[in-house]
């Protein structure tokens, strides 16, 4: 097993409770924080220590905090992104629902660090009895002195608010979030200015993922240059993995990051090996926006190397055999999953998700949709392979925000690992009701 | 647009598309217009994007004529469509007594909303749902009960949003469109009246060549004074030669060659 450092302790009893987290070394950081360092000084650890964005994207968050504008007489504002709605991902919940405190003792750090004074929690709507859970929190870091004014006698002032959205998936990106939280409809906006020089109420933000708020503790506690020792090459630190399919062991996992991925799925200290004996098919490795591997790639990259649970290692070979590490939603398939139904399931999600600001999003996620719900059920036509990647193709990058971009790569990817099976539902449309294709062969073992 | 250098300090070209209405230029920036191939080929499919749940009823829609999307697909467009799923179709609504809300025609530009919220102090109206089932819409269908609504007509680029006093009088290309204004205490007065000999048909803004509307007038001007008497004709608008609406009407304004 290897180190924890977010969830070490959230096996025990009524952690998230005040006394309890206090007792096995909460809110330490803050005070290290507030009585020994000065807001640079945080900012300079958290650069140290590598840490990258855990929402998907990957961005240094050292760089992302060092870009927000710093005006005078503007308030600055940080902003928590607790709007997890990507299919297959769902860390954060466990991380807000086990040790609250942990994502509040985060953001006050953050908000240190950024000298923002208030601080928002901006969770997704569906998430209804965790606001509560992370209600309380607060309120009982309000009772001890740990938001509030004067913050330790520090001269900070920090408060912290929780803000539930109406539930929208697209809520979960940044410009879309402010604009939701400034209760307006959550359509995103385009960027530049980017929310550090405009954001909430045109004022310089940070948006930030719950799990990157709250890996900025060890990053204090221990210091960033321990936490960078953490991994491997540029992806640092530990990171919360929710595996889930057709795995012996499902659950919130946290990882140091560069853990092969043939242990995590095989080995009975994590995944456990796929249910039932079978064969593994596919690995959706980082949420259901990044494309698809097949499974002759998700062990060993196209060049054969061992393939890792980093942000490098899964991108290798970009498009044409990786993925990404997205926000570490792991979905595994056996060989009796259909990668047709699943990649309609996306899509479906995706349709119903798109804001409708951008023409090609709004438009071509529903047209997707449609021509996929033909295919699985057997009425498609060979040239709908084309039609589909054609239409990923006049999406991605043609909208303001990544939502168009994530609908079409699992889609574009899927077909491009997986042709034999969309064609095999056109010639077969009867078969292709009954049973599933099976496992898809490798190019090499094609010729 | 793309742009193939980005300033003069930072030659590198931007990764992405950008629109080139919101995009600040800078000191030595270069583009690509329609000499960059992306460029033709993402228009072209926003295009067919646009057009998946557009009806093709241009032969009885008001629009005709001055629609941007008629213009639009016809110089990206392609002769068919990719598209064979049903589409999208609505009920007509009567917004008010003066305005029809089509929900089939709207491509949702949300441009009649943010038309409303600068130029009415209620937020009457906007969009509900989202994705390709977004609807533009009045709060409950109530009615936009506003001296300056008839503006969101001027501001639809298709025939979503029609004048309920002109609706199926004419093609407007069969109409003379003259600059004319009154004296009103509302609004500056200043319109274009649509007319058929000695009659006008209808009234709407001045708009420039870019289609965006000069000056906003209000709903007694554009509803309510269609006779003659009115208005101080000043004399034929000046119509792009291009446009169908200026076919059979009048020579351009003359020009003195140098």
């Amino acid at each position: 097993m290897s180190r924890k450092l977010l969830l070490e302790h959230a096996h025990i009893e009524g952690i998230n409770g005040y006394e309890t987290y206090r007792k096995h070394g909460g809110y330490r950081a803050v005070e290290k924080a507030l009585k020994n360092m000065a807001p640079a000084d945080v900012l300079e650890e958290v650069k140290k220590s590598g840490l990258r964005g855990r929402g998907g994207a990957g961005f240094p968050t050292g760089m992302k905090w060092s870009f927000l504008a710093k005006p005078e007489g503007v308030p600055r504002y940080l902003l928590c992104n607790a709007d997890e709605s990507e299919p297959g991902t769902f860390k954060d919940r466990y991380l807000m629902e086990k040790i609250p405190h942990l994502l509040v003792e985060g953001m006050i750090l953050s908000a240190y660090a950024l000298g923002a004074n208030t601080s928002y929690i901006y969770i997704r709507g569906e998430y209804s009895w965790i606001v509560f859970i992370l209600e309380k929190a607060i309120s009982e870091a309000y009772a001890k002195g740990w938001l509030g004014n004067n913050i330790l006698g520090s001269g900070f002032d920090c408060d912290l608010y929780v803000n539930p959205g109406a539930g929208a998936y697209i809520c979960g990106e940044e410009t879309a979030l402010i604009e939701s939280l400034e209760g307006k409809r959550g359509n995103p906006r385009i960027k530049p200015p980017f929310p550090a020089v405009k954001g909430l109420w045109q004022c310089p933000t940070v948006v930030n993922n719950v799990e990157t708020l709250a890996a900025v503790v060890p990053i204090v506690n221990e210091g960033g240059d321990n936490y960078a020792r953490i991994g491997v090459g540029r992806s640092t630190g530990t990171k919360l993995i929710s595996a889930g399919g057709n795995i012996n062991k499902p659950g919130v996992y946290e990882i140091e990051l560069g853990l092969p991925m043939e242990e995590f799925i095989y080995s009975d200290d994590w995944c456990g090996g796929i249910k039932n004996g079978k064969r593994l098919k596919a690995c959706v490795p980082g949420g259901s926006s990044v494309p698809i591997l097949p499974h002759y790639l998700v062990t060993k990259t196209a060049a054969g190397e061992n393939r890792l649970l980093s942000y490098e290692s899964l991108a290798d070979g970009g498009f044409e055999s990786g993925s990404m590490l997205g926000s570490g939603g792991f979905i595994v398939y056996d060989e009796d999953q259909c990668v047709v139904r699943n990649t309609w399931n996306f899509t479906r999600f995706y349709h119903h998700e798109s804001c409708g600001q951008c023409s090609p999003c709004r438009e071509g996620t529903g047209w997707m949709e449609k021509v996929l719900e033909r295919l699985e059920n057997g009425k498609g036509k060979l040239s709908d392979m084309d039609l589909l990647v054609e239409v990923a193709k006049k999406i991605e990058g043609n909208t303001i925000c990544p939502l168009g971009d994530a609908a079409a790569w699992p889609v574009a990817s899927a077909i491009r690992h997986f042709r034999d099976e969309f064609e095999w539902h056109v010639r077969e449309p009867e078969a292709c009701m009954q049973r599933n294709y099976g496992l898809v062969k490798e190019k090499a073992e094609m010729a | 647009m793309k742009v193939t250098k980005g300033s003069a300090n930072d030659a590198r070209p931007l990764p992405k598309l950008v629109a080139s209405c919101q995009t600040q230029v800078l000191d030595g920036m270069e583009v690509a217009n329609i000499t960059s191939e992306e460029v033709l080929n993402a228009r072209k499919g926003v295009v067919e994007f646009l057009l998946i749940n557009h009806p093709l009823d241009c032969p009885i829609c008001d629009q005709a004529g001055e629609c941007h999307l008629q213009d639009l697909s016809f110089e990206h467009g392609l002769a068919d469509t990719r598209y064979e799923f049903e589409r999208r179709t609505f009920e007509k609504i009567d917004i008010g007594p003066y305005i029809k809300l089509h929900m089939t025609r709207c491509i949702l530009c949300y441009r009649c909303v943010y038309t409303a919220q600068q130029l009415t102090p209620e937020r009457v109206h906007g969009v509900i749902g989202r994705g390709d089932h977004a609807e533009i819409s009045t709060f409950i269908e109530k009615a936009i009960d506003n001296d300056f609504s008839g503006n969101v007509i001027d501001v639809c680029p298709v025939g979503a949003l029609t004048d309920r006093t002109f609706r199926f009088k004419s093609r407007v290309w069969f109409l003379k469109p003259m600059d004319a204004h009154r004296n009103c205490e509302k609004c500056s007065g200043k319109a274009v009246v649509w007319m058929y000999g000695n009659e006008i048909y209808r009234v709407t803004g001045r708009k420039d060549q870019y289609g965006e509307v000069h000056d906003f007038i209000c709903n007694t001007c554009r509803f309510e004074k269609k006779a003659l008497e009115d208005w101080t004709i000043e004399g034929p608008r000046d119509i792009d030669r291009h446009s169908v609406i200026s076919q059979n009407h009048y020579e351009n304004k003359t020009v003195t060659v140098k």
